[in-house]
């Protein structure tokens, strides 16, 4: 198993989440965050007074995925997620010990 | 067939009685015409109840224009500065901000009501009014024939009740996110007895000592309150922005607007509560309300476009915010001259205002290092100068012969003199404002405190000053 973060631009997440769901992705979780990586944010004017607005909104997918799955669904977030420009994220993968389905306990795979 | 044959009939029946009863109608409302011993007396009864009824109506008609002004300028204070200044500060310093504009309308309305009205429109003195009027005594249904011959005295004095509640709220635009609300309520109590109501006087007064058509000495014009209220409040806020220093973390810390949208709304209900501010200022609905509605509109459209340019320029984008500040110091400054100026000049007023204020508080106020939070200073006291001055060089007699039939009133009838007085008005006005506000502010400072300490200014003034929230985005 395989726990799938990945930080994406707000803009292609309807995009992402329904490519997901075509190549069988059945659960997900999405936190609404803001934070930056190389472009460091914009500057907003207000009546002369600039500020540098550093912490973007992105949107952050969480999963975790059995291991035949996970080639599809990076390869999937990397074409629907992509605009070519910075500030697009990033994926992380990470191992997964266990899984634990709370209402049956089920374990491993079969609790995904 | 047969019924619409009757229909017709009865129709013609009907007619044949009506027509020689409304035919006798006006003879027969004077009956006593050729029994009357002098046909004359007669006439001149008829007359005289003539010209009740024409003033009656005129009466009527001005009342009701009035009224709506009246309400009209107390939309500006709320919802309209309330939304605007709400806007313009940090989540947390929401409430505090309005309720500084909304307790102004409880807490001058009081005190116009008490003595407040009477000492700025009672008597003939030169600097001040006096008590004749204390608790409205003698204010009713009759016209002040002084101020305004065709309207009930008690709209006249509601009507001016609504120009001193906004004045102090102007002020809080400057001291925004730092001022106790104990502090606020003495300081303006204070402030309206010490500034607002001798310069109300000395302005508009009768017998006031820069008053334009009731006898002044320096005649300046102020049509709607460019010096008594524009000048007044700005100029006073940027002694108290001065005199309680800097936000905490001004100006590193970034402190962006929490919502550019309830500014919105604010600023374009002060753009439509103008209309009542400075047409209403006329007095009356003739065609001098409508040159200043005209004026004034002019004057926000082509500020709007001056501050607007301005930012273009300097920073590649027109913003909102630089919009709406824009329209509201057009109004600013378009409110002395709004009742003396043609269009064109108008026009011109906004666009000189737009481009100066957009100066004053991007360039000046950072040169300086005050912080004027909301710009009450440059966008009013800014403002305010500026009309007051340029009121000087475009009042023309054509509309508005305040001096008397065929006298030049500004400087484009030739009379450059006019432009002095403007200056002396200003002058006095902001030496005034200046004087008496460092006076009030030392008292406040003295008995109640005037700035919140540093622990509650980083909390937010809405839980440690009112004990709520804006949002409570839990719920």
């Amino acid at each position: 198993m395989m726990k799938l973060e990945a930080i994406i631009q707000p803009s292609r997440f309807e995009s992402v989440k329904d490519a997901l769901r075509e190549v069988g992705i059945e659960g997900m979780t999405v936190t609404e965050v803001r934070g930056h990586g190389r472009q460091k944010g914009h500057t907003e004017v207000y009546r002369g007074r600039e500020y540098t607005v550093d912490l973007l909104p992105k949107i952050k997918l969480e999963m975790v995925l059995p291991d035949k799955l996970v080639n599809t669904v990076v390869d999937t977030i990397l074409k629907t997620a992509k605009t070519g420009k910075i500030g697009d994220g990033k994926i992380f993968l990470s191992r997964v010990e266990e899984a634990i389905r709370i209402r049956n306990e089920e374990r491993g795979e079969s609790a995904l | 067939m047969k019924r619409a044959v009757l229909c017709c009939c009865l129709l013609l029946g009907v007619l044949a009685v009506a027509v020689p009863l409304l035919a006798q109608a006006p003879v027969a409302s004077s009956p006593a015409g050729p029994s009357s011993p002098d046909p004359s007396k007669d006439l001149n009864e008829k007359l005289a109840q003539l010209d009740q009824r024409v003033a009656a109506a005129q009466s009527a008609g001005d009342n009701a224009w009035m009224l709506t002004s009246a309400a009209l300028v107390l939309m500006m204070t709320g919802p309209g500065l309330a939304l605007f200044y709400g806007g313009l500060v940090r989540r947390k310093n929401t409430l505090a901000i309005m309720m500084q504009s909304f307790a102004m309308m409880g807490l001058i309305t009081v005190l116009w009501a008490l003595v407040g009205y009477s000492l700025a429109f009672g008597g003939d003195g030169k600097f001040i009014g006096d008590l004749s009027h204390a608790f409205l005594r003698g204010v009713g249904a009759a016209p002040n024939p002084d101020y305004s011959a065709t309207i009930p005295q008690l709209t006249f004095m509601v009507y001016q009740l609504m120009f001193a509640v906004i004045t102090p709220a102007l002020i809080t635009g400057a001291t925004a996110e730092r001022m106790k609300f104990s502090g606020t309520v003495l300081f303006m109590t204070l402030w309206f007895f010490v500034v607002y109501v001798p310069l109300a006087h000395m302005v508009w007064g009768k017998g006031g000592v820069l008053n334009a058509s009731l006898g002044g000495k320096f005649p300046c014009l102020d049509f709607a309150g460019g010096t008594v209220v524009h000048i007044s409040s700005g100029v006073s806020a940027l002694v108290c922005a001065l005199y309680m220093g800097k936000r905490v973390g001004y100006p590193k810390q970034p402190m962006p607007p929490h919502s550019l949208v309830l500014s919105f709304i604010g600023a374009c209900l002060l753009w439509v509560g103008w209309f009542g501010f400075n047409a209403g200022s006329a007095l009356a609905a003739g065609g001098l309300a409508s040159s200043a509605f005209v004026a004034t509109h002019l004057g926000a459209a082509a500020a709007a476009f001056g501050w607007s340019a301005a930012e273009w320029l300097n920073n590649g984008k027109a913003s909102a915010l630089g919009a709406i500040s824009g329209a509201v110091a057009g109004l600013v400054a378009i409110t002395p001259a709004a009742g003396f100026v043609r269009p064109m000049p108008a026009l011109l007023i906004g666009l000189i205002a737009g481009a100066f204020c957009y100066l004053m508080v991007t360039k000046v106020k950072a040169i300086f290092g005050y912080d004027d939070a909301l710009d009450a200073f440059g966008v009013h006291g800014a403002g305010g100068t500026i009309g007051a001055l340029l009121t000087g060089i475009f009042a023309q007699a054509v509309v508005n012969p305040i001096f008397g039939d065929g006298k030049p009133v500004g400087a484009r009838d030739g009379h450059w003199g006019q432009v002095g007085n403007q200056l002396i008005g200003i002058l006095f006005a902001w030496g005034f404002a200046l004087v008496g506000t460092i006076v009030i502010l030392k008292i406040t400072d003295l008995v109640t405190g005037f700035r919140v300490s540093e622990e509650h200014e980083v909390e937010g003034l809405d839980i440690t000053q009112h004990g709520e929230e804006a949002y409570y985005l839990e719920s």
